[in-house]
């Protein structure tokens, strides 16, 4: 007879040996790099914070939320308001494009377009939602612009208006395909109700599957206002780096992200205050886009109905 | 009286019975009815017809864009451009540099993203008990997914660049990139791994696996079809993203080729940037701008037929 096998030992072996020790291990070094995401937020926020900082405490508060932004003037001035400005005003230009189209488009595709119409047109939208913003900005620039300056003569070659509306055309796959989601969970059976007390696609959809969505049409809508806010490349590109305070669109403004753009290519030295300049207008953006973000999470949250 | 006294049998009756109450019926006045109905049915159409454009809106400008770039390059994307050097004079200039220079930036950061991305789902999934910190992580990542890309340049110029001492080098640019792309190489993973069924998790364990044995023979492979395609779409991003690495500071000329990971670069969407800005001085850099913007384009749609092909192909539904 051989001999008896001992269970136990056999477990306390395998528990002592090696590949008990890379069981122990692997968690960890999954949890490490699992952190690295909130290293990155929390590098994010200390670098915008002390650096910031430092602007503040070089630059009195009366100075920052002035209209004068004159940075490499020999009397310089740090106003941040023609930026905020500038962002609000593209972005809402942005909004005015993208909202009505997007939303338009995603009741075609969820509510009206047939399956296999579906199946042709989300790709075509995903594409233009892959292509490059620097590929937009130089659509901006050279085919937007010039072909407004038929319609509108007084447009500057830099102006508002144009990446204002390229950067709207950019959002539209987003707030579309975002929507569309919100709508397309609605349950079938709830428009089925609908139709059969007679009313019209069109009705279904206004009356039906728009209130029941709504929570996610707005998100998405509050998301595409975070995007536009923090977009850069177009707006360095089209809108030019004015720093007048104006409402005028047909003139250059700079937004937030273009001023930052400008300013690291140009040389401004480190320790210089239009280099931590660069950080306190980082950190107003990073608050504005943040709130956004968190605001979208709630409403969707917090104002979904559940079926 | 039951209820079968209420029922109308006919129209007269309504007539009748609305009559006595109020004014003339609106219920079944068969004209008013139908022109009513024929108004509902004709907005359902013009609608159905306003929503179709405003999807076909977005199918133009798509073809116009292409369009205006293919007629602005004609002529310009040569095998001189693709293996030339850069040049200030625009006959002469190539972009072989930045080819090189985009091909290095992605070298930094595929292995990176792909690393830390696949391990920080696997921690979520697998590892993670349900609570706060689990929680805490989900929330931080898609707020960081959030976070405009000029942002990441500010986080790479303040720590790769001046706390690290790298440099603008590809390194910086390459680290700086991962981070940004990081969040949608998670979340693509983090789904991959979701969508592997737990009998086959159940059943290496009954063999006598431990969980990381079941891990790395049974989940991960399951999922690595959905992991490539959030991989190749995080890559798809970084490859076009600009202005992180404009706002580190890669210098506007660069003539040398790239040849280690501190060396100074150029990439893609940065020659495209600079070329752009520079078109009022000299106009051809339009056309040189363009020429980028279709070689950019190729290698992007090249990588999404990709992912779509790797999608379609590997992916198994359980």
């Amino acid at each position: 007879m051989d001999k008896a096998v001992n269970v136990r030992d056999i477990i306390k072996k395998n528990i002592k040996s090696k590949k008990n020790v890379t069981e122990k291990i692997m968690p960890k070094v999954f949890l490490l790099s699992a952190s690295i995401s909130i290293l990155t937020t929390v590098g994010i926020v200390m670098t915008l914070i002390f650096d910031s900082y430092r602007f503040f405490s070089k630059v009195p508060l009366r100075e920052v939320f002035s209209t004068r932004l004159a940075p490499l003037n020999a009397n310089p001035s740090f106003g941040i308001l023609p930026l905020i400005n500038g962002t609000i005003l593209t972005s809402l230009i942005a909004m005015c494009v993208a909202i009505p189209v997007g939303l338009t488009a995603a009741m075609y595709l969820s509510e009206f377009a047939s399956e296999k119409r579906r199946k042709t047109l989300k790709p075509i939208m995903e594409v233009l939602a892959g292509i490059p913003t620097i590929v937009y900005g130089f659509f901006a620039y050279s085919f937007v612009t010039p072909l407004l300056m038929r319609i509108i003569p007084s447009l500057g070659a830099k102006n508002a208006l144009s990446p204002g509306i390229v950067m709207g055309i950019m959002i539209i796959p987003m707030v579309a395909s975002l929507s569309e989601d919100a709508m397309s969970s609605v349950p079938n059976s709830m428009r089925e109700g609908a139709f059969a007390l007679g009313a019209t696609k069109l009705e279904v959809t206004f009356k039906v599957v728009i209130p029941a969505a709504i929570s996610g049409i707005v998100a998405s809508f509050v998301l595409a206002i975070s995007r536009a806010i923090g977009e850069t490349m177009i707006v360095t590109i089209g809108s030019g780096s004015s720093k007048n305070f104006t409402f005028d669109i047909t003139e250059s403004m700079q937004t937030m992200t273009a001023y930052i753009v400008e300013f690291t290519s140009g040389d401004a030295g480190i320790g210089t205050t239009g280099y931590y300049s660069l950080y306190a207008v980082g950190l107003i953006l990073f608050l504005f886009t943040l709130v956004m973000n968190l605001i979208a999470q709630y409403i969707s949250h917090k104002y979904r109905e559940e079926y | 009286m039951g209820y079968q006294d209420q029922l109308i049998t006919s129209e007269s009756e309504v007539n009748e019975k609305f009559k006595s109450i109020k004014k003339s019926p609106v219920l079944l006045n068969k004209e008013a009815w139908n022109k009513r109905m024929e108004k509902r049915i004709i907005m359902d159409k013009v609608a159905r017809k306003i929503f179709s454009l405003s999807t076909v809106f977005a199918l133009v400008i798509l073809g116009i864009l292409f369009y205006r770039i293919g007629v602005q390059s004609a002529g310009w994307l040569n095998l001189k451009f693709l293996t030339g050097n850069l040049s200030i004079f625009p006959e002469k200039a190539g972009i072989y540099g930045a080819i090189i220079g985009s091909v290095w930036l992605m070298a930094v950061v595929i292995p990176v993203t792909l690393l830390l991305g696949v391990s920080t789902a696997i921690y979520l999934e697998e590892y993670a008990k349900e609570g706060k910190f689990q929680s805490f992580i989900k929330t931080n990542i898609s707020n960081l997914a959030g976070v405009p890309s000029v942002i990441f340049g500010l986080l790479g110029l303040a720590v790769f660049r001046r706390l690290f001492g790298l440099g603008s080098s590809i390194l910086a640019g390459g680290l700086t990139l991962s981070l940004l792309v990081l969040p949608i190489i998670v979340v693509a993973s983090q789904e991959a791994i979701r969508a592997v069924p737990n009998f086959l998790r159940d059943g290496a364990y009954a063999m006598g696996a431990t969980k990381w044995t079941t891990i790395r023979t049974v989940v991960l492979p399951a999922s690595l079809p959905g992991i490539l395609t959030g991989c190749i779409l995080a890559i798809s991003r970084a490859i076009g993203e600009t202005a992180p690495l404009v706002v580190l500071g890669i210098p506007t000329l660069i003539l040398a080729i790239p040849e280690s990971l501190m060396s100074d670069f150029t990439a893609l969407p940065i020659q495209i940037y600079y070329w752009t800005l520079d078109t009022v001085l000299t106009p051809e850099y339009a056309n040189l701008a363009a020429a980028t913007i279709v070689v950019l384009l190729v290698v992007l749609l090249l990588m999404n037929s990709i992912a779509i092909f790797i999608r379609n192909k590997f992916q198994r539904r359980y």
